[in-house]
């Protein structure tokens, strides 16, 4: 790996200043986009109507009316809520989620951190989201409320094993846990002697690929695993109670995660920042690796969104079927199966 | 390559003898340890007490960071507070779970749980200072999630098999005692 010299030499905490601010863009611009493109536009064009139109050319603008819509409601705290359990909760979702962009590589040279741990890190990190929903809902002192985060934290403890066991195959495959390696392992890696278009994990690991994005639907807890807010039973479930920026902050989460698991499922499964034919050392693609990243991003997210869009909402006892019975053995063959040819070949 | 390092942004201050760093997140992580410990065991609501439980094990996981024990570090916040804290929550939360203050918790039970407490803090802190004593920490190569793994399943292969088959043996228990028929 070449490094990369910098005209200026900045002092550490410069440094770490430019990371924090973009680190805050990478997770709110894809976020952003996927809210615009696939929650305003594409779901409305799946319904036939147009969606927002008016903010701005094609409605381009709406997300920032609805921002400034929820800047300016009132913050209510039910009274007789724990209040500074209530007012944290957010925040531990929004940390847990805001945390994980920092593994995600975008170009060669391009990173937040380079831990050894990586991916390991990740799935850890995006695990405490559970302690700030729980908190949501227990803090709100409402039985909906506690009810919503009661099942989310059931569905999140049961789609986590799938989630982390998917990522043992790339993990096998690619012999780190390194983010950096992996997309390394993909673009230099060949199948069966031919290496034109490396070897992106999809091919090798699909099953894994299925399992990880069913997981991620589950994680976000959004349609068709939405028994946590089901709105026809719970109001929203944990949200029920939040008003304004409170609930702004959970719904960013919310999207931001979605960007987020898309760019994991897109540097483990896509080969993240490389594009097949050209040298991955190049310095190149420091400045076209972010843009082919957020490609594949909004590419992963399409597929997760349009799942979200399509299929009716699945009953609590299917819901954990799936998981215990069908994914978690799905995705431990795959582990066998993985380990199995990778000391054959 | 670690996250000490990578916090860091330069390895001089691993090497050489310049700890100033570490001794000051050091610092503010035993101190955020030890209010949040006392008030997990003085507060009377449960949830609260797990919730504080929470920054404790946190703080744990920051000290193994700061020791270069990277994938221990992430290990226990997966398995602790991804883990086994959800569950306390969720155990409480199913269960009892009211809001405010619980009189249940405030009982005679106390002062045999500070007498329990004061003999651990005794007990495993005098076999520390013995064995360790003033030892300097090895901070010379924080450890790689790879060597882990071959020293795991190498030179410790049989206690690990030992703990796996104890887990196993955990779990149909649990299910057995758990199922009715």
């Amino acid at each position: 790996m070449n490094t990369l010299t910098l005209a200026v030499e900045l002092a550490h905490w410069q440094q770490t200043t430019i990371r924090a601010v973009v680190g805050l863009v990478a997770v709110l611009l894809p976020a952003g986009t996927l809210v615009y493109l696939f929650l305003f536009k594409m779901m409305s064009f799946m319904q036939s109507r147009l969606g927002p139109m008016e903010a701005g050319p094609y409605g381009s603008l709406q997300l920032l009316a609805e921002v400034g819509k929820f800047l300016q409601k009132e913050d209510i705290v039910p009274e007789n809520a724990d209040r500074i359990v209530f007012k944290t909760a957010p925040f531990v979702v929004l940390v847990s989620t805001f945390l994980l962009v920092l593994v995600i590589p975008g170009g060669p040279d391009l990173m937040f951190i380079d831990v050894d741990t990586g991916i390991f890190l990740a799935l850890a990190v995006s695990s405490i989201s559970v302690i700030g929903i729980l908190m949501a809902g227990w803090a709100s002192a409402s039985k909906y409320s506690l009810l919503g985060a009661l099942r989310a934290t059931g569905q999140l403890i049961a789609y986590e094993l799938p989630l982390v066991l998917a990522v043992m195959g790339v993990v096998i495959q690619a012999g780190t846990l390194n983010m950096q390696g992996i997309v390394m392992a993909q673009a230099e890696g060949e199948i069966f002697g031919f290496g034109g278009i490396g070897s992106p994990f999809i091919i090798t690991q699909f099953l894994g690929f299925a399992i990880f994005l069913i997981a991620v639907q589950a994680e976000l807890t959004q349609p068709p695993f939405d028994m946590p807010i089901a709105e026809s039973e719970l109001v929203t479930g944990y949200l029920t109670e939040y008003s304004g920026m409170r609930f702004l902050m959970f719904f960013i989460g919310e999207f931001a995660t979605a960007g987020i698991f898309s760019a994991l499922a897109a540097t483990l499964f896509l080969g993240g920042w490389y594009v097949p034919g050209l040298d991955p050392t190049d310095n190149l693609f420091n400045v076209i690796g972010p843009m082919v990243l957020l490609g594949k991003i909004i590419l992963v997210a399409f597929l997760i969104f349009w799942f979200r869009f399509t299929y009716p909402r699945f009953r609590e006892d299917q819901l954990q079927t799936l998981a215990w019975k069908v994914l978690i053995p799905l995705s431990l063959a795959n582990i066998i199966a993985t380990g199995v040819l990778k000391v054959v070949f | 390559m670690t996250v000490l390092a990578a916090l860091q942004g330069f390895d001089s201050l691993m090497s050489g003898d310049t700890v100033v760093a570490q001794n000051i997140a050091f610092g503010i992580l035993a101190l955020v340890m030890i209010v949040a410990a006392l008030r997990m065991v003085t507060t009377s609501n449960v949830v609260h007490a797990a919730l504080y439980l929470v920054i404790v094990l946190a703080g744990v996981s920051g000290i193994f960071i700061l020791l270069g024990a990277e994938f221990v570090g992430v290990t226990q916040v997966l398995v602790y507070i991804g883990a086994i804290v959800v569950l306390f929550l969720f155990g409480i939360m199913l269960t009892r779970g009211a809001l405010g203050e619980d009189e249940e918790a405030d009982t005679e039970k106390r002062r045999m749980a500070v007498l329990v407490g004061v003999l651990v803090l005794v007990v495993t802190g005098g076999a520390v200072l013995d064995s360790f004593g003033d030892a300097a920490v090895n901070r010379a190569a924080p450890s790689l999630t790879a060597e882990i793994g071959d020293t795991i399943f190498s030179q410790y292969i049989v206690p690990f098999e030992a703990v796996s088959v104890l887990l196993l043996a955990a779990l149909i228990g649990a299910i057995v005692v758990a199922r009715k028929d």
